[in-house]
Order: C-alpha cells, then structure tokens, then sequence
C-alpha cells in the first residue's frame, strides 16, 4: 500500500511477485507447505494482467485462511466453512473482479462442506483452492474429513473411525465444472493449476496436497517425493493415453465395469490406454479416474481431471437484470409504490 | 347491527368487523383479501389479521386445518383488525367451533349449510348439528346452503362439479359484499386479470360471486343491507399494503436512496420468504437476489456484496436468526454495512411458525458470544415496516455497522391503508466510498488505513475492491485500531470492544426522540411499547380515557440505542406498564438501563393484544 500503487487507471504496469506481497509477517510454522504455495501464487499472478486492485481474496479459518493478509489485493479473512458463500456474494455483486478462496480441508469439507457443494454446482466465477493436509493444524492435532481411517490422532488415540472424502471425487460428484489436483512440492505443476483455474470460467476447484510438518509430517512424501513422483503421480493430458512411471511404463485402463485399472503397457498394449478427455460432459470418466486413488500412498491422478463451459452464475443474474429492465422498463420507484389499485383521498 | 328496520337502504355503521373463517382448503386467505382491497379502495380505513395452520393441507374439515383472516373497516382512523368480530363467516363446521367463542353476542353468524352433515360434524368434534341444538341461540345465524347454490350458478358453464364447488369462496364473498354494500367492480376486474388464462374457471368464479351478491338481494334472510361510508383519513393517495410488502419496498427505496444496488441474500422461511418473493420480481431496480443453501450463506453472501459496495441484506425468522449469529458477530467485526430483518415467530425451535410474537428482542439485542452490539429497530405496523427499512438502511451505511430490523407475522401478513409517501422527500442516505490514502506513515510516505476512524460517528472507511491503492485485509480476528492489522495485545482489546460499543451508542444522538401521547398531559401511568403492539395500545389507550383514565403512550421504534430522551420520560410518571407479546423482554432493558420500576404485561399465545387487555391493565395501573 504505497504510494506506487496509486498510478492512475490504465496505465499499463509490469507487476512483479512483490507487488503481491503485503507488509504483514508471514507466521505460518517454519517448513510449512503453505509458505511455497503462496510463493507460487504471488509468482503466478503478475502474469494474468488483473490488477491487486481488482482480485479479492477469500478465507474461512484455519492455517490456510491466513493466506489474504500475506497478498496485497483486497482481502476478506471469515468465518469457518464460509468462504465460498462469502466469495458468492462478493462475485454476485461484483463480476468485474477476480475472486479467490483459500480453504482447507476441515474448512472446505466438515464445516463448510454445503457452502462448497453450492457453489460447486452454483458455477460462480471463483476459484477455490482447497490446501488437503489431512489434519487439523490450527486447533494442534485432529483428525480431518480426509484424514484416512485409523489415523491416531489427539482426538483419535484408538484410530479415526471416519471415512475419508476423496475432495477431487466429491467435487466431481456435485457438478463442478472445473476439477484440478496439485501438490506442494513442485512449484511449476501448482502454478500451470492456477493458471488453468484461472482460466476457467466459473467454479473451479483445486486440490491442493499441502503438508503440514507439524501435525502431519510427510503425508504425501509416497507420492510426492523428488525420487518417487514418477512412478506416484500420474500427470492428466487432455487428448494423451494415461501413461505414467520414468519410462511410461505403467498406463491407465478401463475394466469391463467401467472402472479405471492401472496396467503395464506392454502387457495391455498401448491402444488400450485411457485417453484423457477433461472437456466430456459426462463425469463418469472422470470420476472413474478420481477412484484410482483412495489415500496418497499409491498412483495418484494430478492435473485437471474435468474442464467442462457452463455459463457462470453471475452472468446469468446479469442476463435477466438486462431482462427485466427490458421488460419491466427503467426503474420508478413512485410507479412502484403505487402499484396495485389506489385511492385519492381529498 | 341487530335493528329491525325493514327499510331497503342500507343501514349506516361507523364500523365491522367481519371474520371469513374455513377449512384451509376453501380459500379464506383470498376471499379476505378481496374483501379488503376492496374496502380499501371505496375508502375506509382498515386493518386486518390473517390467521392460518403451519401445514400446507391440514386434514380436511378438523379444528386444525382453520384458515381464517378478520377484517376490520371503518368510517373513522383504526388501528387494530378488531378484538372480536361482529360477524363470522363459517364456511364448515370446525371453523365454526374454532371461532364462535369470539363473535360478539348478537353478532351475525353466516354459515354455509351444506357442509354441516355428519361427517364433517363429527371432524370437528359436534356431536350434535350446533344450526339444530340451540347452542347458537346468542347470534343472529343465517344459514345458506353456498355449495348448493354455487354449484346451480356454474351448472350451465360445464365446469367439473369439483371444480364448481371450489368457488364457493367468491359465492361468500358475493354475499358478503352484498350485506355490507361494496363495490362489486373491483372484484369483477381482479377475477377476470387473475384467471384471464384460465376461461372456465373465470367464469366459473364470476358466475359464483354474481350469485352470492344477487342472492343477498333477493333473499329474504336479509331485511337490509349495511354500509360503512369512507373514513376522514389524512389527504393524499393510498393503497392497502402488508408488512412484508411494504418492507421489500423499503429496502428497494433504501437502495435507491443510498445510490447503491441492493444484494438480497436468504433462505426460503415463513414468515419471512415474501421478501424474497416480492424483492426477486423486481430486478429491473438493479436488484440482486440470491436464495441461499442456507441461512449461514444467506447471511454470509450480503456481507461479502456490502464489502464490495453493495447494499448487503438478509431477510429470516428466528431460527434463521440464531444460524445467522456468527455472521452478524463476523459483520460487527469487520464493521460493514448489513441489513438483518428478523420477521418474527412463535419459538422455541419451530415453535408456531405462522403465528406471531415479539420473543427475538433479547436475541437481537445480545444473540452473538463476545461483545457485539449492534443497532435494532422495530416496526410498529404494515407500512411502518417501509420506513424502518429505510432507517435501517440510514443507520447501516452511515456507521458501517449490521442492523437488525425486527417485524413480526401480524405485521408480515397484515393489511393496512398507506398514504403513499412523497418519493422526492424520501432522505438521502448515499455515504462515500474511500478513494484516498489516509496515513502517513513516520518516513513521510503515505498508505490506506482500513480503521481510522470519522471522528464523529467513529465509522470505519468504505474502500471497495477495484479502488486503486487502497487494497487491504479485514477479518474476524481482533485488529489494532486505525491499521486494521491483526492485534492480540491485551489493551488493544480492550480498547476495540469499548470503542466498538461507544460508536454503537453513539447513534442514540442521531436517532429521533421518543414521541409520548399523552393529551391532557395528566397521565400518572405511561405505556411503553415496541413493534406491533403499538396499533392495540393506541387503542387501549384511547378507550382508557373514554372511560376517565389517563394515560400515556410511548412506543419504540429503536430499541438499541433507545432515543436519548428515553430516561426522562420514564421519570416523568408514577408508573409504567410495557405490553409485550413475550415473557417480558423490553421489560428487562426498561428496568436495567434505567432502574424504573416497570410493570410487564404479557401474551404469548401467536396473536396480537386486544386493545380490551390493554385497556384493563391500564386501568387496574390507575387505580
């Protein structure tokens, strides 16, 4: 908020990462995956040519709520669960601006999970990246809706009982229109997400595995380390075959139930490989492929799993305030008032 | 009413109130509804109270599924729907059972014979045929079999005879206008644009009201008929409006007032979902509506359109109140304009949705954890609720702060006539948005400080998004003042929930003061009233000094902070009654904001006073 940033309105400005920095502290803990994600976003964001002036961005509570005062845009820090439906209201009154929410996984899945699933189907121009650690972290230590079963935690010390959402499946599940998985560990593949996100218009919800060293150390290390992500993480192309592993060795299939498998490719061939179709209309593929996966601990699907065009709420809102002014004419606030029969009385 | 002239012109009453009372399934809400508009426009003055079950469909013919709507007309300024009716409309037999008890002795009972067979008798729990036992013996009772003879006035249209019958309504409310001389051409019109896509049932209908109408002429069950001239009401055009109504209208006048569009956000709730209703058919105002998955969205959605610039408002009943708490704690946190209308309703829990009371002010006032103050008005009658909208509104803007606007169902769904207001008089309440940097920091550079406060009214800057140069965060957690930045120092704190609570009491200098009655300024005992007990203390009042007592009338239409003046009134009388439609809640702030010895007096049975209960518990207080 300095005096630079007052230069008149339509003057084109190369933005750089600290425009995008705010003067406060960043007071995650030391090591957190939270700290690369915002490096990321601040990296990712001079490039789409929006102004700080016209991004909001949105949280609930949690360690990932404390995103928007690090960002020097516009910044509203809620209320636990409602960020999305907060975000609604900022992106029904205000299509102009670029609206994000920053979410985890208790805010975006326990106690928020109607305002995402609204939103989701709702389709409102916002993008919602949900930071999955698996954990409850501002309150030290509870298990979370994605937290796997038996998990031994402050709150579970004979193991969770809860079974885990898969939040790629459940967006699937709920109408989304646009469905992305990212990590924490590597900066170009959460930046092509964000990028993707925002490109999309409407809802678009990003998956974001973020570890927590502190309550929940090295979750996702199986499939997100340097030296196993080849053979972990099976990278989404749309129009390519499902092929992942450091040769390409292991692929995609669907089963004669119409279940994803994964296979060698030299045992199936490769023209039996799944290709990626992120445009379908259907989910089913989709969610056929969000099901390869039920913990981070095997082959896990990234990338954009679904894309699909939907017209975005708010341009409808917009669509039927030209309606009706076409209609019901210009307002007249004396016409309305005294609509209906009237007397005079002398 | 019970003269025995035999004289065809009709006899002249000051006065009636007329009870139309049936299964909920026969249309007693609408046939009311006819009959008031068209009083209202022939001229009187006039109020009314409808009354119908929480469900949908009640089972057919018992006590439970009554649907009745009382209208009271005059020659002369009212302003209750009457404590008992004159006349009752019996369209079954547990209607009848449901009301007798409170027509007037010697009161006109209309009864639609027809449904008075065993089957239905036995629903509603008569063992004995009441038109055949003697028991109605108090009343004057005409009976008139309105299915028969509906279903003779439709037979030539070919109109299913279940269909037919279905019109039995209008062949009541053709009677009805008959006995009490309306204008039949209001109807006639509303009948033939209602149904103008549907003939047979138009005609049907029109052909039902014609019969009731000519029947009343041609009966000789009735010697003559009765007329209520116009009242002598202020000059000025009118119509008759609804609370709920007249509340949408606010708010969109607010709006337009404020030079702001309005974002409406809510959750389908009776008595409040009207407000959605009528807001969302007028979005050529600019009007955004939004129905939410649910109440915490509702409230969460209008607050995230005022942090852009938007007027933020969300409509509820209680229980949507309760859901809302923690967004109204996160408004009073973040210091953003919000309007919170509560419609009120029988509680606990689902409680009696359709009934109304007066239960939400302690919760208003004091329903979020930590300390959160914020404004709470009050709207005292149907149209009243347009004028709060926009004090609500007013206050909102210019404080930055939620405002809790309380109505109620007799408000929501009573009629009244409006004298329309002057649109150009309508007040100013647009506020500035922030477009400057507001501190210099030591080294002389300058930046946007979110919390710095007007000195005078304390509110906070309005810096929208898309505003260059003034980006900045605001949140839940506590903050410095001035900076906004996050703050857990210990005095801070303190300093932020006592300056949160000053800018709140402030208002009190910026509100009107309290207007008592008291006309010959002698009154020893003052009544104290808020919201929609005012039209049944006004009347009690009056009939109180009809009968030598004085006393005074004082009636609240901001509840926090009261007006400035409100102490000394308290202290210019020996006594204080407050009348509330609850436990005693205004009762409660009255005696420990100002340690007045005030009297409660009570009704908590989902209606309005009477102004006959007021009046006694004026009177025992002078004694």
């Amino acid at each position: 908020m300095s005096d630079a940033d007052t230069e008149p309105a339509g003057t084109v400005v190369k933005l750089g990462k600290k425009d995008f920095q705010s003067d406060q502290e960043v007071r995650w803990c030391p090591g957190c995956g939270d700290y690369s994600i915002l490096s990321a976003m601040q990296l990712f964001l001079p490039e789409i040519g929006v102004k700080p002036e016209n991004m909001v961005f949105v949280s609930g509570i949690g360690c990932a709520a404390r995103f928007p005062y690090y960002m020097n845009v516009y910044g509203m820090h809620g209320i636990h669960g409602r960020a999305p439906a907060l975000a609604t209201g900022v992106a029904l009154a205000r299509p102009d601006l670029d609206v994000w929410v920053i979410s985890g996984d208790g805010d975006a899945l326990s106690i928020g999970g109607n305002h995402l699933i609204h939103a989701l189907r709702r389709n409102v121009n916002m993008k919602i990246i949900m930071f999955n650690n698996q954990i409850y972290g501002l309150t030290k230590g509870q298990y979370s809706p994605t937290s796997e079963v038996g998990k031994v935690t402050k709150s579970s010390p004979f193991g969770s009982l809860d079974t885990p959402f898969n939040p790629v499946s459940l967006a699937l599940g709920v109408e989304a229109t646009f469905v992305a998985r990212t990590h924490d560990m590597d900066r170009n593949h959460m930046i092509e997400m964000f990028r993707r996100a925002h490109a999309h218009q409407g809802t678009a919800f990003v998956e974001l595995y973020q570890n927590c060293n502190v309550f929940n150390d090295a979750a996702f290390e199986g499939i997100t380390g340097k030296e196993v992500r080849a053979e972990m993480l099976i990278d989404l192309k749309h129009g390519e075959p499902i092929r992942f592993g450091a040769e390409g060795q292991h692929g995609v299939i669907l089963n004669e139930f119409g279940e994803c498998e994964i296979a060698e490719v030299a045992d199936v061939g490769e023209e039996r490989l799944l290709v990626h179709d992120e445009h379908r209309e259907d989910p089913t593929l989709a969610f056929a492929l969000s099901r390869i996966a039920d913990r981070p601990t095997v082959p896990t699907p990234v990338g954009v799993f679904r894309d699909v065009s939907r017209p975005t709420y708010e341009a409808e809102v917009q669509r039927q305030l030209v309606l009706s002014a076409e209609r019901q004419g210009p307002p007249d606030l004396g016409a309305l008032l005294g609509s209906g029969a009237t007397w005079e009385v002398a | 009413m019970t003269a025995e002239t035999t004289e065809l012109k009709p006899e002249s009453l000051d006065e009636v109130v007329i009870r139309f009372a049936g299964d909920s399934g026969d249309g007693m809400q609408l046939t009311g509804d006819r009959f008031t508009d068209v009083s209202a426009v022939f001229g009187n003055d006039l109020a009314t109270q409808p009354n119908f079950p929480a469900e949908i469909r009640a089972p057919a013919g018992t006590i439970a599924g009554v649907s009745s709507f009382q209208v009271h007309i005059s020659d002369h300024e009212i302003l209750t729907p009457g404590d008992a009716p004159n006349v009752l409309v019996a369209m079954n037999p547990a209607a009848l059972k449901a009301n007798i008890g409170e027509l007037i002795p010697g009161g006109t009972l209309l009864v639609n014979s027809d449904s008075f067979e065993d089957r239905n008798l036995t629903k509603a729990g008569y063992d004995a045929n009441p038109l055949e036992d003697g028991s109605l013996a108090a009343f004057r009772v005409i009976q008139v079999p309105m299915t028969a003879l509906t279903l003779e006035s439709t037979k030539e249209l070919g109109v299913k005879p279940r269909d037919a019958e279905r019109s039995k309504n209008l062949f009541a409310l053709g009677l009805v206008s008959w006995m009490y001389t309306r204008p039949t051409d209001t109807t006639t019109e509303w009948i033939e644009q209602k149904f103008a896509k549907r003939e047979l049932v138009k005609a049907a209908n029109l052909a039902a009201f014609k019969a009731g109408y000519n029947f009343g002429e041609t009966a000789e069950l009735f010697d003559h008929a009765y007329s209520v001239a116009p009242a002598q009401l202020p000059p000025g055009r009118y119509r008759n409006i609804t609370g709920n109504i007249a509340l949408s209208y606010g708010l969109i006048a607010a709006a337009q007032q404020a030079k702001l569009p309005l974002a409406y956000a809510s959750y389908p709730i009776t008595p409040a979902s009207d407000i959605l209703h009528e807001l969302a058919s007028h979005k050529n105002f600019g009007v955004r509506t939004l129905q939410a998955e649910d109440e915490i969205a509702a409230v969460s959605i209008a607050i995230g359109a005022s942090f852009t610039g938007h007027l933020g408002c969300t409509a509820t009943s209680g229980p949507g109140v309760d859901l809302k708490s923690e967004g109204m704690g996160l408004a009073v946190s973040l210091e953003l304009p919000l309007i919170l209308v509560d419609v009120q309703r029988g509680g606990p829990s689902t409680g009696l949705p359709t009934k109304t009371e007066q239960s939400d002010l302690l919760l208003a006032m004091f329903g979020r954890h930590g300390e959160a103050p914020l404004p709470v008005i009050a709207a005292r009658s149907p149209s009243h609720c347009f004028d709060t909208a926009l004090e609500a509104a007013r206050i909102a803007l210019k404080y930055r702060t939620p405002v809790i606007l309380l109505s109620d169902g007799y408000l929501a769904n009573g009629a009244e006539p409006w004298l329309l207001p002057d649109i150009d008089a309508l007040p100013d309440i647009s506020v500035p948005f922030a477009t400057e940097l507001n501190h210099t920091r030591d080294d002389g550079t300058k930046e946007f400080w979110p919390y710095l406060r007007d000195p005078e009214t304390l509110a906070r800057p309005w810096a929208i998004p898309g505003t260059p140069g003034l980006m900045h965060r605001i949140g839940g957690i506590e903050k410095q003042d001035g900076s906004g930045n996050i703050n857990y120092d210990p005095e801070n704190h303190e300093f932020m929930v006592r300056l949160r609570a000053q800018k709140i009491a402030g208002i009190a200098h910026d509100i009107p003061s309290v207007e008592v009655d008291d006309p010959s300024g002698k009154a020893k005992v003052l009544v104290v009233g808020w919201g929609s007990t005012y039209g049944s203390i006004q009347q009690g009042a009056r009939q109180a000094r009809e009968s030598g007592v004085e006393v005074a009338h004082a009636h609240l239409m901001h509840l926090n902070p009261f007006p400035a003046n409100l102490g000394d009134v308290l202290g210019k009388y020996e006594r204080v009654l407050v009348p509330e439609m609850n436990l005693g809640q205004l009762v409660r702030l009255i005696r420990g904001d100002f340690l007045v010895d005030a009297v409660s007096l009570t009704k908590i049975q989902g209606v309005p006073f009477r102004a006959a209960e007021i009046e006694q518990a004026i009177r025992e207080m002078a004694k």
